[in-house]
């Protein structure tokens, strides 16, 4: 299982180039924004948090798709599904180490984003908060929808499809718990649920993810 | 008769659910048509004006059973699909998968037909409100569902990765309903519940009922059709199949 994570952690560091293009299609998303609706604090205050979450989720999307595809175009995923090792936790360290390379990199860019976007500095530490504790929870539900559409038709598309509606609650949760501090609103209730849901996804997710790779490669 | 001699996996084989799907279909038919007249009747003519929406309100004779529908449709789904990946049921899957197109149906429907309520009654045609949003997620899901089965080539397969796709969604789908719940409410509330029985007039209730029966007859009539259509491609190699559509080998 560890061998697993450090050859996926030497993988992604072998191709860093796929992990920073994620890395600025994220700053690029973002920076977009005010471009769209018009420099003003105060707006861009309000939209901050949505606008970092929702281009986290759709980051995140991207670096998704090769969480299993390449692993099953070069073989190694039969590989693993015949490993003496329960092939839930073999996924739970994929997942892991893409959380590593995604989520985590994207959770500590993100407070530059806040400052771009003028948000005061105790609600960069919540978003910094929301973000560390949400995006597991999107390299792990991601990772269920990875599992369905490996070898499949028009992956990725379908792959965003398939994800971004069960990613709704992070959202709202990790986005309001910002709007929620910027209000001067208590923000434990947010971090509870945030924390609620990546506990049952560290426990059910990789169940699924697994079934969801024997259904794949029957 | 006694329990045992009952033979509970006579109809799992697609080739005796066949004609029992051929014989139930018409009736749910004519059920459906009869119930759907007498609850518009009923709504549309006997149903007293609200006092504060005025002649509006009509619409929920359509809108509610839709939701309802949309909503029962998904947990139907994600059973049948559930019990297709667990004992491998060939009849089970097929009927996960007639039930979709139905589900997406009526939850376009709530959605389309509660545009036009919200348009006199809130201003809007659409509001970022709960209710509306998670039932526009729901319909997100039945895409998903529906895509992913189109797109494997292999249809057991693309049962068993579409079943546990319905499951996945199907333990998310109260999370998204609490989450966005909490997050914005205008809707309003439910007129009918079990806690508190019914808030409405007598002939807006039984209109609202028995539409509900007419919508639940026609789900069943449809995906009891497209089950049928399902079973014949998917069996179309054998030989009753052959029988039943005449075809000389």
């Amino acid at each position: 299982m560890r061998a697993i994570f450090v050859r996926d952690m030497r993988l992604a560091f072998r191709r860093r180039a796929d992990t920073a293009a994620a890395l600025f299609f994220f700053v690029i998303v973002a920076s977009l924004f005010p471009l769209g609706v018009g420099p003003e604090p105060a707006l861009l205050r309000t939209m901050a948090a949505g606008v970092v979450w929702v281009a986290a989720l759709l980051a995140s999307m991207l670096s998704l798709g090769r969480l299993f595809a390449d692993d099953h175009a070069d073989g190694t995923l039969e590989q693993l599904l015949l490993s003496v090792c329960p092939l839930p936790l073999i996924v739970l360290s994929k997942m892991a180490a893409h959380w590593l390379c995604s989520g985590l990199m994207l959770s500590l860019v993100a407070p530059l984003l806040a400052v771009q976007f003028d948000l005061p500095g105790e609600a960069i530490g919540v978003l910094l908060v929301t973000l560390l504790l949400g995006t597991p929870l999107l390299s792990l539900i991601g990772g269920i929808g990875a599992a369905l559409t490996v070898g499949v038709r028009g992956a990725s598309v379908l792959l965003s499809l398939l994800v971004l509606p069960l990613c709704v609650p992070v959202l709202i949760f990790g986005a309001g718990a910002v709007d929620a501090a910027v209000s001067g609103l208590a923000v434990s209730a947010h971090y509870s649920l945030l924390a609620a849901m990546l506990v049952a996804a560290l426990f059910l997710a990789p169940w699924a993810a697994a079934a969801a790779l024997r259904i794949a490669l029957d | 008769m006694q329990l045992s001699d009952i033979n509970w996996f006579k109809y799992a084989a697609p080739q005796r659910f066949y004609p029992l799907a051929g014989k139930a279909v018409p009736w749910c038919v004519a059920v459906a048509v009869v119930l759907c007249l007498v609850g518009l009747a009923l709504g549309l003519f006997i149903a007293p004006t609200d006092a504060q929406q005025g002649d509006a309100y009509r619409i929920i004779f359509i809108h509610v059973p839709a939701a309802w529908m949309s909503m029962v449709i998904y947990l139907a789904m994600a059973f049948w699909a559930a019990i297709g990946l667990i004992f491998n049921a060939r009849l089970a899957a097929m009927l996960a998968t007639s039930l979709a197109p139905s589900g997406a149906l009526m939850t376009f429907i709530a959605l389309w037909t509660g545009a036009f309520w919200g348009r006199p009654t809130w201003g809007a045609w659409w509001v970022w409100d709960a209710r509306l949003t998670s039932e526009l997620v729901l319909l997100f899901l039945y895409i998903g569902f529906m895509s992913l089965h189109a797109a494997i080539d292999d249809t057991r397969r693309a049962d068993r990765a579409a079943a546990l796709l319905a499951i996945v969604g199907a333990v998310n789908v109260p999370i998204i309903y609490f989450s966005v719940k909490w997050w914005n409410t205008l809707h309003q509330g439910s007129s009918v519940s079990f806690a508190k029985g019914s808030s409405m007039a007598a002939p807006m209730l039984a209109g609202m009922l028995v539409m509900a029966l007419a919508f639940w007859a026609y789900c069943i009539a449809v995906s009891l059709a497209r089950l049928r259509v399902v079973i014949l491609e998917r069996e179309q190699h054998t030989q009753w199949v052959r029988a039943e559509l005449g075809v000389q080998s």
